[in-house]
């Protein structure tokens, strides 16, 4: 059976594949926010920093 | 059309989609998940940057999630045969036994290093030690050898609203143990009211469901001693660090009512039940859902509350 352009398959596939990319560009999104977050705070200090203080 | 094309095009349709996936995480479990969690975090004397709390609670559904898909990898077998779960992705022939296992290992370990680098590595620790206690322990262990399964299942579904503390504090106190207790105590009862009308889904898996091995009988009575005991924490609850007056009153009402639940439940026998259908087992299982929610809202109420001098004591 021939798969034709507007095949249901196609547009499950495509579904599928929007969901992971929207996922994982949320990910990306939430780590680079996370990342601020962390060397933004006050507490936040470089690994070398800390070591010269010691 | 050849037959090769026919099992061709079958295939196609059994497909999994997005949501396939997403089923595989247990949504309605993980919604519970991220309302205790938030609940503890929130109660918590600590305040959290919202993006690390945004991102702890995030963690702590996915771990959740990530434990739902490997229960239904354990549990294909079982889950084809019940009717309330032969319509998971798996049992449904959308997404393979592999596919899950894989995804709920892949989840898992993104679950909990992200929440160790997002909130604490404690808090990451004992996500993963409550993924373990749900699929090695309950899972794969408990679930089909003793009747208190269920009691011991809900320890799992129990532990988020202290990961929630512990992800916001880093420390570990009283309060998130009442919070866990709370849920420990409500789930026997609110499972055993559901395997009561759901009597043949367990006896065709050969789940050693409460109802199977020691009767209804006994089900209904342990459902009413588990009431009782959750109705004094949970009152008892009101007078700890996260309770207080709305609390105490939401607590009062709830219990009551609860209390009277399952003492109509005991007081039933089985020919009462065939004739309205298990009308008060089934309204006694709205009831608990409604019970645990307001609990916990009651508890995040008092939380938010403080900021304004109100909540607490």
């Amino acid at each position: 059976m021939a798969l034709h352009k507007e095949h249901e398959l196609h547009k499950r596939r495509s579904g599928l594949n929007k969901g992971v990319g929207i996922l994982l560009a949320a990910f990306v999104v939430l780590v680079m926010a996370l990342t601020m977050v962390k060397v933004t705070s006050a507490s936040f200090k470089f690994p070398d920093a800390q070591g010269e203080q010691n | 059309m050849s037959d090769a094309s026919i099992n061709a095009s079958r295939a196609y349709e059994d497909e999994a989609s997005f949501g396939d996936y997403f089923a595989l995480l247990k949504p309605r479990v993980m919604s519970l998940v991220v309302f205790t969690a938030l609940v503890g975090l929130l109660a918590a004397p600590v305040g959290v940057h919202p993006v690390i709390g945004f991102c702890a609670i995030l963690f702590i559904a996915i771990g959740g999630g990530a434990s739902g898909a490997l229960n239904m990898w354990w549990d294909a077998d079982i889950d084809k045969v019940m009717k309330r779960t032969k319509g998971r992705p798996i049992p449904a022939g959308k997404v393979t036994e592999g596919e899950a296992l894989s995804l709920g290992l892949a989840l898992s370990g993104l679950s909990v290093i992200m929440l160790a680098l997002a909130a604490n590595v404690f808090a990451g620790a004992f996500l993963a030690f409550t993924i373990f206690f749900y699929v090695v322990i309950y899972t794969m262990w408990l679930k089909r050898a003793t009747p208190q399964n269920i009691v011991i299942g809900g320890a799992a579904g129990a532990f988020p609203p202290v990961i929630g503390w512990i992800a916001a504090t880093g420390t570990m106190s009283v309060e998130p143990w009442l919070m866990f207790l709370l849920t420990f105590m409500w789930t026997p009862p609110h499972f055993w009211a559901l395997a009561l009308f759901m009597r043949s889904d367990y006896d065709d898996a050969g789940v050693p469901m409460l109802t199977v091995t020691h009767g209804r009988r006994a089900t209904r009575v342990h459902i009413l001693v588990y009431t009782v005991l959750l109705a004094v924490l949970a009152v008892g609850t009101a007078f700890s660090g996260i309770g207080g007056p709305l609390y105490l009153a939401v607590a009062l009402v709830l219990n009551a009512l609860f209390l009277h639940g399952a003492w109509k439940i005991t007081r039933r026998n089985e020919d009462d039940c065939e004739v309205d259908n298990f009308k008060v087992e089934r309204s006694f299982f709205k009831l608990s859902l409604l019970y645990l929610f307001l609990h916990f809202g009651a508890i995040l109420a008092e939380a938010l509350l403080k900021p304004y001098g109100l909540g607490g004591w």
